[in-house]
C-alpha cells in the first residue's frame, strides 16, 4: 500500500499538466466560439462536386 | 419569375430570385464552396439590394478610416486586425462559407466568425489586400459587412468568460480529486485504515483544495469584501464564510492531525457555485445585441461638400465639426448637425421614440443615425464621434445590457433577504451549539451555511431563460431583447400587420386601368419613377412587374422623379418632368385635395396615381397569403390569444384578408400612429400586446408594443426595433414560440418553488445538527442539479416542423437563394 505515497503525487503532477494544457487552450481562444465548431468536422474544406443523382434534374 | 436568373451550382443549373443572388451563387460555386447549400439551416440571409456595390466600401481603404477600426498586430509585421459586424449570419454553414471564402484570399492570415454575435475577426496584410476587397466579397456573398471599432465591452466579456472557464476547470478537477481521496477515507476508516494513510490523504486533500479556494473561489471573497465595505449582504458573504471558514478549520485540523476535515465539501461547493455562475454569465452575455443594432445604424461614410460644392465620399471617422455633407433620401444622417439647404422628413423613432417622421428644413437640427426619408439635404455637422446623441444612447444600452433580466433581479432581491436571514440563523446556531456542545458547533454552523446557500434559487431563472431562448432560436424565433420571452408568455393579444406579415409581401401588380388622360405605358412609367424611391413592398411590385404590363410589349419609358417624399401609410409624392404627381391610397389622393370616382368592387388593393388636375390611373395589386398564415391564426386563438389585424391598406382589402383568415377584429387604413394608439388602447384595457410587423412604418409601432416580432425579410429598421425576429418564411414559430415561452415561465416557477422549499426544509435539519457538512454539500448540489436539469427539459420541447426547414429541399430542388 505504501506505493500510493508515490502514485498519488505522480497523479497530481499529471493533473498539473492537464490544468496547464487547459489554460493554454483557453488563452488561445479555443473555447470562445463553441456553436460553429461542432459543425466544422462535418464540412470538408475543398471537396469536388459529388456526382448527382438523376433526381436532381427533375424540373 | 421562373427561368430569369440561373446559375450553375454544384454542376446543376438552378433558378435564383435575382441577379445578385445568381452572382453570389456563381461565386460560391467557383470557389468550390457549394457545400454551403447542403449545410445551411435556413433559406439564407436576406440581402440588402445594394450589398454588392463594392465602391461603397472604398472608403475603408483610406488610412484614417483604417486606423479608426484596425489594430496593428504586435506579433506579425504589417499585419492588422479588424472586427466586422456581419448581417445575416444565421447558421454554421454561413460561418463556414465566410471563413472558407475569405481564407482563400492572399494576405488573409486568420478569419474567425462568431455565430452567436454575427461578429467576425479578421487578421490580414493591408498592403497585400485592401479591406474594401474583403468587404466587397462579403457583400457579394450576401452578408452586409460593417467594420466596427474593437468593442471594449465585448472584449471584456470574452475575457471574463475565459477567466471563469479557467476557475471552473480548476474547481472541477480539484473537486474530483478531493472526492476520490475523501471516498477512500470514508470507506477505509471503518475497515481499519492506518493512521499514516489517513494523515497522507488529509495532506494531499489540503494541497489540492488550496488552489481551488485561493484561485477558483477568489471572486466570491472579492465580492463579499466589497459587500461588507458597502454595508450590504449578498449571497457571496455566507458563501465566503463557509468556504473560507471550512478551509481554515480543515487546515488547522490537518496540522493538529485529528478532527474532521471538510476539503471535499468546500471544493464541491465551490465547483457547483462556479458552474451556476458560469451558466448565468453566458446567458447574460448572449442575451442582447442591441448595441450591435445601433452600430449597424451608424453610417460608415458621408458625402462631404467642399467650398465649391464638389462632393467627395469620406468615412464618418474623418468628419469634423463644421463640415458640410449631403445626405440622400434613404440614407442615415452621419452625425448630429443642422440642415443648411433643402427640406425633408427624418425618421427618428429609434433614437427618440417619436413615431411620426419629423419635418426638417433649413435651420433645424438633425440627429446622427436617424433616417432621411424625404429628399436630399445639405447638413452642417455640429457634433461628431463620441459626442453624438447616438453614441450616448449606445453607452446607455451598454449599461442596460450589463443588467440582469427583471425576473432575475427579483430573485436576487429574495436571495438577499434570504442571505441576511441565513447569517442571522448561522450566528444563532453557532452560539446555541457552543453552549450545548462546543466540539460540534463549528461543524454544524458550516453545514447550515452550506445547506442554506440559495444558489439553486439564483440558478433557477437564468438556466431556464437561456434554454428557452435557445429552443426558440432553433425553432425560428430569435429573442433579441431582454425580457421579451417573459412578456411573450404573458401576452393575450396579437396584432398582425397585413402586408408582408400575413401576406407574402410579394405583391404582384395585376392590372392597370387608365382614365384616358394618359396612355397606360406613360402611367406605368410615372408610377415606377415614384415607387423606385420607396422600400415598401408595394413599390417592389411596380419595380418587378411594371414593364410586363406595358401594352404590346413595348419598352417602358424611363423617367426620373425628384423631391420624392414618402408619406408613411399613405403614399409618395414627387416631381417628374416639371409636373407634381402623387401615388398612394385613396385618402392620400383625396387629401390633396382631389375628388375621385367611387371605388369599384374589384377585389384586391388599389393604388391611385394622380397629378394636380386629377386621377391618371388606378393600379390593382394583389398579395398572396403567407403559407401557414391561417394555421398560425387558428393556433394563436387556440392558445387563448386574440388576433387583431391592423394595416395601412384600404379597409376593403383588409376585411378580405381578415375574412379569409377568420380574424374578427380588424382595422384598415391605419397610419403608424393609429396602430400605436390601437396598441395603447388595448394596453389601457389591461391587455398585453404582441405586435408582428415588418416595414419601416412598423418600427415605431413595434417599439410601442409589449413584445414586438419582426420578420427576417422585413426592413432592418423594423428588426432593430423588435424584441424578437422570426427567422423563417413561416409564421408557425410564433404560436409554437408562445407555447415554449409559457413553458419556460412554468419551469421558472417550478424551479423557484423547488429551491425555496429545499432551502427552507433543510435549514432546521442542519441547525438541529442532523446534517454533516458533506451531506449539506451534496444536498446543495443536488438541488442545483435538479433545477438545472428541469430547465434543460425546455431544450427538447417540440416546436412544430420549423427546424431546418430548407435543408432537404435545397439539395434536391433548384431553389437556391443567395
Amino acid at each position: 500500500m505504501e506505493i500510493i505515497f508515490v502514485l498519488i503525487p505522480l497523479g497530481l503532477i499529471l493533473l498539473l499538466f492537464a490544468v496547464w494544457a487547459f489554460f493554454w487552450a483557453v488563452r488561445n481562444r479555443q473555447f470562445d466560439n463553441l456553436d460553429a465548431e461542432a459543425w466544422r468536422i462535418l464540412m470538408d474544406g475543398d471537396q469536388a462536386p459529388p456526382p448527382r443523382e438523376p433526381a436532381d434534374r427533375d424540373r | 419569375m421562373p427561368g430569369r436568373f440561373q446559375a450553375v451550382v454544384d454542376g446543376a443549373e438552378r433558378e435564383l430570385c435575382c441577379v445578385g443572388c445568381a452572382a453570389a451563387a456563381r461565386l460560391i460555386d467557383q470557389m468550390g464552396l457549394a457545400n454551403y447549400y447542403r449545410f445551411r439551416d435556413e433559406g439564407g440571409a436576406p440581402r440588402p439590394p445594394d450589398a454588392v456595390d463594392r465602391a461603397r466600401y472604398a472608403v475603408w481603404d483610406r488610412p484614417r478610416m483604417l486606423d479608426a477600426v484596425a489594430r496593428s498586430c504586435p506579433g506579425a509585421a504589417g499585419e492588422r486586425e479588424v472586427e466586422i459586424l456581419l448581417e445575416g449570419i444565421r447558421c454554421a454553414a454561413c460561418v463556414w462559407l465566410v471563413e472558407g471564402s475569405l481564407g482563400q484570399l492572399p494576405g488573409v492570415s486568420e478569419v474567425q466568425v462568431a455565430l452567436a454575435t454575427g461578429r467576425m475577426r479578421l487578421q490580414w496584410q493591408p498592403a497585400e489586400l485592401p479591406l474594401s476587397e474583403v468587404l466587397g466579397r462579403l457583400a457579394a456573398l450576401g452578408f452586409a459587412p460593417q467594420p466596427v471599432e474593437g468593442n471594449v465591452v465585448l472584449e471584456a466579456q470574452a475575457r471574463a468568460r475565459r477567466q471563469a472557464l479557467k476557475r471552473l476547470f480548476v474547481a472541477g478537477i480539484g473537486m474530483m480529486q478531493v472526492m476520490t481521496f475523501a471516498a477512500a477515507v470514508y470507506i477505509g476508516l471503518p475497515a481499519g485504515m492506518e493512521d499514516q494513510f489517513h494523515e497522507f490523504f488529509r495532506i494531499i486533500s489540503m494541497i489540492v483544495a488550496t488552489p481551488v479556494v485561493l484561485y477558483s473561489a477568489a471572486p466570491f471573497f472579492r465580492r463579499a469584501w466589497l459587500d461588507i465595505r458597502l454595508r450590504t449582504v449578498s449571497m457571496d458573504v455566507p458563501v465566503s464564510i463557509a468556504i473560507g471558514g471550512g478551509w481554515a478549520a480543515s487546515i488547522w485540523f490537518t496540522w493538529l492531525g485529528h478532527g474532521e476535515v471538510y476539503f471535499d465539501s468546500i471544493t464541491m461547493f465551490t465547483f457547483y457555485l462556479l458552474l451556476g455562475r458560469y451558466l448565468e454569465m453566458q446567458a447574460r452575455h448572449r442575451a442582447g445585441d442591441v448595441a450591435d443594432a445601433l452600430a449597424r445604424l451608424t453610417p460608415q461614410s458621408a458625402m462631404r461638400l467642399d467650398a465649391d460644392g464638389q462632393a467627395t465620399v469620406i468615412g464618418v471617422a474623418e468628419l469634423e465639426v463644421g463640415d458640410r455633407v449631403r445626405v440622400l433620401p434613404g440614407e442615415h444622417f452621419p452625425a448630429d448637425g443642422r440642415i443648411v439647404a433643402g427640406r425633408t422628413h427624418a425618421d427618428e423613432s429609434l433614437l427618440t421614440g417619436e413615431s411620426v417622421p419629423q419635418s426638417r428644413q433649413a435651420g433645424d437640427a438633425v440627429i446622427g443615425g436617424s433616417l432621411n426619408l424625404g429628399a436630399a439635404v445639405d447638413v452642417s455637422i455640429e457634433r461628431v464621434g463620441g459626442d453624438t446623441l447616438l453614441s450616448g444612447i449606445a453607452r446607455m444600452l451598454h449599461r442596460a445590457q450589463a443588467e440582469r433580466p427583471p425576473m432575475a433581479r427579483a430573485a436576487d432581491r429574495i436571495a438577499r433577504w434570504f442571505v441576511g436571514g441565513t447569517l442571522l440563523v448561522a450566528c444563532t446556531v453557532f452560539w446555541i451549539w457552543s453552549q450545548l456542545d462546543p466540539s460540534r458547533a463549528f461543524e454544524i454552523t458550516l453545514a447550515v451555511l452550506i445547506v442554506t446557500c440559495p444558489c439553486a434559487l439564483s440558478l433557477a431563472m437564468p438556466t431556464a431563460l437561456t434554454t428557452g431562448t435557445g429552443r426558440l432560436a432553433r425553432g425560428g424565433l430569435l429573442v433579441t431583447r431582454q425580457g421579451s420571452l417573459e412578456r411573450l408568455a404573458r401576452a393575450d393579444t396579437v396584432i398582425l400587420d397585413k402586408t408582408g406579415t400575413l401576406t407574402q409581401g410579394r405583391i404582384r401588380l395585376r392590372a392597370v386601368e387608365v382614365t384616358g388622360r394618359e396612355p397606360a405605358a406613360r402611367a406605368l412609367a410615372l408610377a415606377l419613377a415614384l415607387e423606385s424611391h420607396s422600400e415598401h413592398p408595394l413599390a417592389g411590385a411596380f419595380v418587378a412587374d411594371a414593364s410586363a404590363l406595358v401594352p404590346d410589349g413595348a419598352p417602358l419609358e424611363s423617367l426620373v422623379a425628384t423631391e420624392v417624399v414618402n408619406h408613411p401609410g399613405q403614399g409618395l409624392s414627387g416631381i417628374i418632368a416639371g409636373g407634381e404627381y402623387r401615388i398612394g391610397n385613396r385618402a392620400f389622393i383625396t387629401g390633396w385635395p382631389l375628388s375621385l370616382p367611387d371605388a369599384s368592387a374589384e377585389p384586391g388593393t388599389e393604388v391611385l396615381l394622380a397629378d394636380r388636375s386629377g386621377l391618371l390611373a388606378v393600379f390593382r395589386v394583389e398579395d398572396q397569403l403567407r403559407p401557414g398564415a391561417a394555421r398560425a391564426v387558428t393556433d394563436l386563438r387556440a392558445m387563448g390569444l386574440e388576433p387583431w389585424l391592423a394595416s395601412g391598406d384600404q379597409p376593403a382589402a383588409v376585411a378580405e384578408v381578415a375574412r379569409r383568415l377568420g380574424i374578427d377584429s380588424w382595422r384598415g387604413g391605419q397610419l403608424p400612429e393609429d396602430k400605436l394608439s390601437l396598441i395603447r388602447e388595448l394596453q389601457a384595457a389591461g391587455r398585453r400586446v404582441v405586435m408582428v410587423g415588418d416595414g419601416i412604418n412598423d418600427a415605431p409601432v413595434l417599439a410601442g408594443a409589449d413584445v414586438s416580432v419582426a420578420l427576417v425579410r422585413g426592413t432592418p429598421l423594423a428588426q432593430n426595433a423588435a424584441g424578437m425576429v422570426l427567422t423563417g418564411e413561416s409564421l408557425a414559430p410564433l404560436p409554437a414560440g408562445i407555447g415554449v415561452s409559457r413553458q419556460t415561465l412554468r419551469v421558472i416557477r417550478q424551479n423557484l418553488g423547488l429551491s425555496l422549499a429545499y432551502n427552507l426544509s433543510a435549514l432546521p435539519l442542519a441547525a438541529a445538527g442532523l446534517v454533516p457538512p458533506w451531506l449539506a454539500a451534496i444536498g446543495m448540489s443536488a438541488s442545483s442539479l435538479i433545477v438545472v436539469l428541469n430547465a434543460l427539459r425546455l431544450g427538447r420541447l417540440p416546436m412544430g416542423e420549423t427546424v431546418t426547414p430548407d435543408r432537404p429541399q435545397v439539395t434536391r430542388t433548384q431553389a437556391a437563394g443567395g
